[in-house]
């Protein structure tokens, strides 16, 4: 027999060649077993690029299923929380999925390719739950992560950019919205969607063609200051957009040891996704019951006093005598585009309702002397930065 | 007739944030500007095809955070965008380059003395030093050292320990610092010709000022204390032009209920008993308020749009004589495409820079004996930027726009007006000195727009066109500015405020004086403060 020996080393995604091309500064991590880089000549740049031009990321190492058969749209309704009905063949949804306990396990994006035929995109592996969860339905399940080479290209032109590589009708696509190209007789799946907040898109497209849809794109791209960009710049338009990370602001549920360290989606400030209306989804028992019952944290966007970020601080309901915090920040910036200090965290109810104030205990260092703030926090529940070009159909040139 | 709350005097970014943070508090607010759109100094003109131009300020790094901030300017549309660094081209075709990443910024100043690069963090810090003792106080009134009100006393206490922290040799320090010249300054730290020349350039920046002249080492902290995002000395673009920074204050001011009106010049501050009471418009109309605040300059504000009657004689006499020397130029152009600078490698991050032309310490105090002679430079200093090389929205896709400061340029030639014969001369001086580093430089030029001193002051208003609406020297800083006495923001005559860049902290796009008035108004009016304090860095 042929032992088909496993990959020792980092894996490079099909974008290697090209990304490491453009690096300067030698500077990579590993993302689910591949080269990922952190930044690659300088994080400010980067990050402008993207609420200034267009920045390119590489998510190739996202977690893809493709999911088909007679039952899969009953299965995928079925998996997640929020209503799968309403999106129909050409449309992108958020969601969440929760385990029994209504715990999330964990978020991502579920592309409608097409009648009976879906992607769940995530941060984590999730085949094994996958399957046991499609128990009693006709579906079939493949993981292809490494069959499909993606692109994000993020910013306020990457609609000109895209425009100019030839995607002709690209202008009518609304956000969440996908549509198929032809290139170069491959398909190529433009969605437009993003982890910026900005006006973006994110391409796939079969690995055998990366290279030539990078080298298109910079070319489209070379009037409209397109750059590409690190895991660095990304996180910090992340945070301004508002969306959370597993491992950071929430916990996988089926990958946490200690009881009380999961999050609901009701915890998470996600109840929109949450639809009782459907008569079955994993975790509704156990939702229903919460909601009736009250959650227990909440998890709460705030718009901090002063400039210093507040990175992993306590948060305390009042600023003096209250000794014990009653929750703690989870992501935390300073928002250069918003020129204000941002951070999401996690309080226990029935702090942190939206308009609220609680206080957030800063510290930080200056010329090797620590010093300590207590910053005043206004609970917030809309993205930081949300700008009109995100939505705007037809999107503009800038 | 209606009596608004306050007229506002122009609405220039300073006119703007007075008005807006007034607008904040509750107050009914008007302001009123001469020319048909708003902006003033901050401004971006479209006056070619689909170009953007920052006709006149150009680079944003001044801009106060907590203004920034507190007013909500995102939301309004303004965005800034850091840039790289610098590069000097030098006459023997090489070129000295400043770059974000420090160890970058080493090697390259290694690369022509090893004891500059080293001794670089040295004056950094020093000058890092300088910096935290002067920021602290920006976004506040100055205090008047001969009142004996407790707010005066309380301030100067908190200046003096922070002058007292610093510790003996620091306070000497400090105190040379601020009387003694760019040039004995870089001296100190730097034996590089061109690192000192490519440094310099700060300290005279709008200013009438040489390098050896004392007074410009603070100049250059003028210039080295602003920052984006928490890095000190970083500079941006606005997108779109630094009319941004002026349309999102606007937009501020509009979205707390202010009123902004156009083409509505001030001919006269009307003063009625001693006491402010509105303005007569240019056109006739009188408008009424209960208060009325300049952004005008002191000199325009008080000589031009006031009657002496109403003034004290020696507040008179010392806005006659306030410094406010035209000294510097621009000449924007429309390129058709991005001129390359054979000194530089393929793709350099120093294409997205300021660029200069002038190499030694001696060029650049020759440039300035041109301007005591009452003419512009024959080899000026020219700080020279192309925002559109970050910015995609200034100029159609693979075309761009330029600007260039040109230190220095006389507000008269030889104390007469200026002729357009001579004001193309001193456009073809600015492109034949560019051009000597871009050969492709000249065939770009699509259109450009000539601004000398005279033209600044003609379409701006700003007196003889000067920048910063009044020099940045010690006497006329702090509680000097704009005038010793009057340096908290009121007039001498009851319900009239400054609020322009003539007031403490003094010029550049940084909207702490319009900021501060505010402050100062709201307190008058017993209203609670709308206006942010300070952030602090420790």
């Amino acid at each position: 027999m042929t032992i088909q020996e496993v990959h020792q080393g980092r894996l490079r995604t099909p974008f290697f060649s090209r990304i490491s091309a453009l690096d300067t500064v030698n500077q990579w991590h590993e993302w689910k077993g591949y080269s990922s880089a952190d930044t690659l000549y300088c994080e400010d740049t980067e990050y402008f690029a993207i609420r200034n031009a267009t920045a390119v990321f590489d998510l190739t190492p996202m977690t893809k299923y493709r999911i088909t058969g007679p039952e899969t749209a009953a299965y995928i309704n079925r998996l997640v929380t929020r209503d799968m009905d309403k999106i129909k063949p050409g449309r992108v949804a958020y969601a969440v999925w929760c385990d029994d306990r209504g715990q999330v396990i964990d978020d991502g994006t579920i592309f409608h390719l097409k009648e009976g035929e879906y992607r769940l995109c995530s941060q984590e592996r999730h085949f094994a739950w996958l399957q046991a969860a499609a128990i009693g339905f006709d579906v079939s399940i493949k993981e292809e992560t490494a069959d499909i080479a993606a692109l994000a290209v993020q910013g306020p032109t990457s609609f000109s950019v895209l425009s100019k590589m030839g995607l002709d009708g690209l202008a009518e696509l609304k956000p969440f919205g996908l549509m198929n190209f032809d290139f170069d007789g491959a398909d190529l799946m433009v969605s437009r969607t993003g982890f910026t907040g900005d006006l973006g898109y994110e391409l796939w497209i079969e690995p055998a063609k990366a290279e030539l849809l990078w080298d298109a794109l910079f070319e489209a791209g070379k009037l409209h200051g397109i750059r590409a960009m690190g895991t660095h710049a990304l996180e910090l338009a992340r945070i301004e957009a508002g969306y959370l990370a597993a491992y950071h602001d929430f916990l996988p549920a089926d990958a946490t040891v200690r009881t009380g360290r999961t999050r609901s989606p009701l915890e998470l400030g996600l109840d929109w996704l949450v639809d009782f209306k459907k008569p079955n989804f994993n975790g509704r028992r156990a939702l229903a019951e919460e909601k009736r019952r009250g959650s227990t944290w909440r998890l709460v966007k705030l718009d901090i006093e002063g400039n210093k970020a507040a990175h992993h601080s306590y948060i305390f309901a009042k600023e003096k005598g209250n000794k014990s915090e009653i929750g703690f920040v989870t992501s935390a910036a300073w928002s250069p585009v918003c020129k204000q200090n941002i951070a999401i965290g996690t309080v226990r109810t029935p702090h942190g309702k939206v308009g609220s104030t609680v206080w957030v205990e800063i510290y930080y260092q200056r010329e090797m002397h620590w010093a300590r703030a207590m910053a005043k926090a206004t609970v917030f529940d809309k993205p930081f930065w949300f700008p009109p070009r995100r939505s705007a159909t037809p999107p503009g040139p800038y | 007739m209606k009596t608004y709350d306050a007229i506002i005097v122009g609405a220039g970014h300073n006119g703007l944030t007075t008005a807006a943070f007034l607008a904040k508090a509750g107050l009914d607010v008007v302001c009123v500007e001469k020319n048909d759109y708003i902006g003033g100094a901050a401004v971006s003109r479209n006056l070619y095809e689909n170009w953007m131009y920052s006709n006149c300020s150009y680079v944003c790094s001044l801009l106060r955070p907590e203004i920034y901030r507190s007013l909500e300017l995102h939301k309004h549309g303004l965005q800034v965008t850091p840039y790289g660094g610098s590069v000097t081209f030098m006459e023997n075709g090489d070129y000295f380059g400043s770059y974000h990443d420090p160890e970058v910024a080493y090697r390259e100043m290694a690369r022509f003395s090893r004891h500059d690069a080293d001794s670089y963090e040295r004056y950094s810090a020093d000058t890092m030093r300088q910096c935290r003792f002067i920021r602290d106080f920006l976004l506040r009134t100055p205090p008047d050292p001969t009142s004996f009100k407790l707010n005066d006393i309380k301030e100067l206490i908190a200046i003096g320990n922070k002058f007292l922290e610093m510790g003996q040799d620091r306070m000497y320090e400090t105190i040379r610092f601020w009387t003694m010249s760019v040039a004995e300054y870089l001296d100190e730290y730097f034996e590089t010709d061109v690192i000192k020349a490519a440094r310099s350039g700060s300290g005279i920046i709008g200013t009438a000022l040489g390098i050896h002249s004392p007074g410009t080492a603070y100049v250059l902290l003028h210039h080295y204390m602003g920052d984006v995002d928490g890095n000190v000395g970083t500079w941006g673009f606005a997108r779109g032009g630094m009319g941004a920074v002026s349309n999102s204050i606007a937009g501020a001011f509009q979205a707390y209920g202010g009123e902004l009106r156009t083409e509505a010049g001030v001919d006269q501050i009307i003063v009625k008993k001693g006491k402010a009471t509105g303005v007569a418009l240019e056109n006739g109309e009188e408008i009424e308020g209960r208060i009325v605040v300049s952004a005008m300059d002191v000199k325009r504000t008080f000589l031009k749009c006031m009657n002496k009657s109403d003034l004290p004689e020696s507040f008179y006499n010392r806005v006659e004589n306030f410094k406010i020397r035209g000294s510097s130029g621009k000449l924007n152009i429309a390129l058709d495409g991005m001129p390359t600078f054979p000194a530089l490698p393929e793709g350099s991050s120093l294409y997205i820079s300021d660029m200069h032309f002038i190499d030694s310490m001696e060029r650049m105090e020759r440039a300035y004996d041109d301007w005591k002679d009452g003419t512009w430079s024959k080899d000026p200093y020219v700080d020279m930027t192309i925002p559109t090389a970050v910015d995609p929205t200034m100029a159609p896709p693979g075309k761009h726009f330029m600007s260039c400061f040109i230190q220095y340029c006389p507000h008269k030639l030889e104390g007469r007006d200026w002729t357009d014969p001579e004001r193309e001369e001193f456009a073809k001086t600015v492109i034949e000195q560019i051009a000597n580093y871009s050969p492709d430089f000249k065939e770009l030029i699509l259109h450009y727009e000539i601004r000398t001193p005279q033209d600044i002051e003609d379409q701006i208003g700003i007196t003889e066109g000067n920048i910063f609406h009044g020099e940045l020297t010690m006497d006329q800083l702090l509680f000097n500015r704009p005038v010793p006495g009057y340096a908290q923001y009121r007039a001498p005559v009851a319900g009239l405020y400054m609020c322009g860049s003539s007031v403490h902290p003094g010029g550049g796009v940084m909207a702490a004086p319009g900021a501060n008035a505010a402050r100062e108004i709201l307190a008058d009016l017993k209203r609670p403060s709308t206006v942010p304090e300070n952030f602090g860095d420790d």
